[in-house]
This record gives structure tokens, sequence and C-alpha cells, in this order.
């Protein structure tokens, strides 16, 4: 259907957060900067950012999906366990961290 | 510009000498995209603030998801918008030197390997295919009306209820199945079209914001005169794999092609298959 088809540029052409995401951090051309942000660094940001969206998923693989089936506990329950965890991610990232006294914005 | 210390230098892409970014384009800090050019190459830059982009903030920085969005949307949209006008050589996020200096020392460095790759990709655009199958919300066990699961067992009709369930699961596997190979007969196809692609990893409905499961997530090098036949083809596979959703992302500068091709276990490069 050529109907879909987004016109260039503009619009965003129907790209998602994701769309870019998996590009402009896993694909491009690598120089070393002066900057050295080890690419490892991006790495790990990536694992992390698939292992938080993942754990649903494997968790139905395993089989672990009754909650699916529950009316009472449908995607409200997932987003709820999803922020859940990532809160405790933070938590845990700013206990690493040591000095969690709020940056402001620099301009 | 000789601000040392005060600001460094955030590059986007490489082009050919000459090239120009449009007028008024703005890149991650809201500063103007500028070029720095060495020998037959440009570097598309922009000026941005040490406290942000020095190792130690960059590194809490790219923990911070509002951060990274708005990062890569600004990286991406200064790269794209070059790439709409001239053949670019799009540079991974968070590519950062302190001077001009740095950046054409670069330049001069890797000339020859950036040269070939801009002239291998000239002319061509990346565009993105997704596909999603609608997960079995449609073809839930079917519970006796009124009655939960647990009563269903304690009835004495839990052999029933399990049947029931291990049906369910067979006709999910089947559907899951049907998909993969719409998926790979599409991906197939448009390979064939595509001077080159390559596969990414599935998407996460979380992090797209899409619904249905992601089972193919392709990128194909299409030089830009055939842009229109590729799409036409996108909607002639979509018209022809029912039960799949079908859509076109682009058109994007070359990332997933910037770097050289890779092993097949590497990067998939050779696209035997959807994932």
């Amino acid at each position: 259907m050529s109907s879909q088809v987004p016109s260039p540029y503009g619009s965003n052409g129907g790209a998602n957060l994701a769309d870019i995401l998996e590009r402009v951090l896993d694909k491009g051309v690598v120089i070393a900067g002066d900057i050295r942000i080890n690419l490892l660094d991006i790495e790990l940001l990536t694992i992390k950012l698939r292992l938080i969206v993942a754990s649903v998923e494997r968790a139905e693989e395993m089989g672990i999906d009754w909650w699916r089936d529950d009316p009472s506990l449908s995607s409200g329950a997932r987003r709820r366990e999803l922020a859940q965890e990532n809160e405790r991610l933070r938590e845990r990232i700013a206990a690493l961290e040591g000095d969690q006294e709020p940056r402001e914005e620099i301009t | 510009m000789s601000t040392h210390g005060a600001g460094l230098m955030y590059t986007y892409a490489v082009a050919r000498a000459g090239c120009r970014p449009p007028d008024g384009l703005l890149g991650v800090a809201d500063a103007p995209v500028e070029t720095v050019t060495e020998g037959a190459l440009s570097a598309l830059v922009s000026r941005v603030p040490a406290a942000d982009f020095e190792e130690e903030a960059l590194r809490a920085h790219l923990e911070d998801m509002a951060w990274l969005e708005r990062t890569a949307r600004a990286h991406r949209s200064v790269v794209d918008t070059a790439a709409a006008e001239f053949c670019v050589l799009p540079l991974r996020l968070v590519t950062v030197h302190r001077d001009t200096r740095g950046v054409q020392q670069i330049l001069a460095q890797r000339a020859e390997e950036f040269l070939s790759a801009l002239v291998s990709l000239d002319g061509r655009m990346e565009w993105g295919v997704k596909a999603y199958v609608e997960d079995a919300g449609a073809a839930k066990p079917a519970v006796p009306a009124g009655g939960s699961a647990r009563e269903a067992a304690a009835d004495g009709s839990g052999r029933d209820f399990l049947r029931r369930r291990l049906a369910h699961r067979q006709a999910q596997e089947q559907n899951q199945r049907r998909a993969d190979e719409l998926a790979r007969a599409a991906h197939e196809a448009l390979d064939k079209f595509a001077e080159r692609s390559r596969l990414h990893r599935p998407q996460d409905a979380r992090l797209s914001g899409v619904s249905g499961r992601n089972v193919l997530n392709g990128a194909y090098l299409i030089p830009r005169e055939q842009a229109g036949t590729f799409a036409g083809l996108v909607g002639e596979l979509a018209d022809r794999s029912p039960g799949l959703r079908i859509e076109l992302t682009g058109p994007w500068a070359p990332y997933s092609f910037a770097q050289p091709p890779q092993p097949p276990e590497a990067g998939g490069d050779t696209g035997t298959g959807a994932p």
C-alpha cells in the first residue's frame, strides 16, 4: 500500500526511539575521540536496556504467563512492574554512584 | 576557534570536502553545525559544553534515558538532514574531540577507508522494514463462562482446562511459525531487491511503543532513484502477508552500512533468515 509510505523527512518518517537508538548506538562508524567513552560503556548501556525490556518476555518464554489471561493484571500490571523494576535499578545505580546531590541542568 | 577547554567538538558524520550542511542546522546542544575539512574529507561538527561531554559527565548522562533520547534524536536529525543533501558516513553517538585538530587527524588517518565507503554508499539511502504480528489475544483459552481457572480445576474439569491450555499454546506456536515464515519470505524478497541488507534485533514493544510482536527488523540499502519501487514492493509484501503488519521507515542515512561488512555470525549482514 503506497499510502503507508512515509513522506521523506519532516514527519520523522515513522521512526520510533528504538529505531533511532539501534542505529546511532549500535551502528555507524566508530572513531577514537579525545573523550574516551569506552565503547564497553555504551555496550553495557545497551545491554542494560535490553535486560530491562526483555524481562517480561523472558518470563513468558519460560511459561510464566498466567497474568496474561487475567484481565485485572493485563498491561497495567506489566507497566507497574516495569516502573518498580526501573525504580529499583535507579536506586541501585544511585547507591553505586554514591553522590546523589541533584545536579542542575547545565546550559 | 581556540576556545580550549570551554567547549568540545562533537562529530556527527563524515562527507566529501565541499559538502555543506544546510544553513541553520543545529546540533545536540543547539549549537550550529559546521564543517572541519582535511584533504578530501569534511566532518560535520558542532560545539558542545565540556561540562556535559567530559568522560565522567558523559558516562552519567548515558545512563539517563531522557538525556540519551534527546541526544540520539538530535544526532539523528543532523545526520539525516545532511544525508538528504549529500552522501554521509554516520558516526556513532557521542564521538567527541577537544578541538579541530583532533578531528582533522582522524580524517587524515582514515582518509582512504572513509573515501571508499563514501564511494560505495553514494546515491544510496537506508530504509527500514519491520513486520509485526499481533499476539494471539484473539485465541485466548476458553475458560467456562463465569468460572475462573481455579474453579474449573476444583470441580473436576481440571484436565479439560489443561487440555485447552495446551491447545491454546499449540495454536500460538503455529501462528508464530507462520508469522516467522512470512517474515523470512518478505526479507528474502527485499534482500534480493536491495544492494545490501542487514537484520537488526527484533524490537521490544516497551522501547518502540508499538503493539504486536516484532518478527522482522531489517535495513536495506537502496539507490535513491529506486526508493519508489522499493516502497511499492513493501506494499505488495504487506498485501500478500496476511496476519503481518509491515512498516516502512526512512529514508535514513546509511547507518547500518557505514561499517565494512562483517562476517555473517557477527552482524547477520548476509541476512539468512528472520530472527
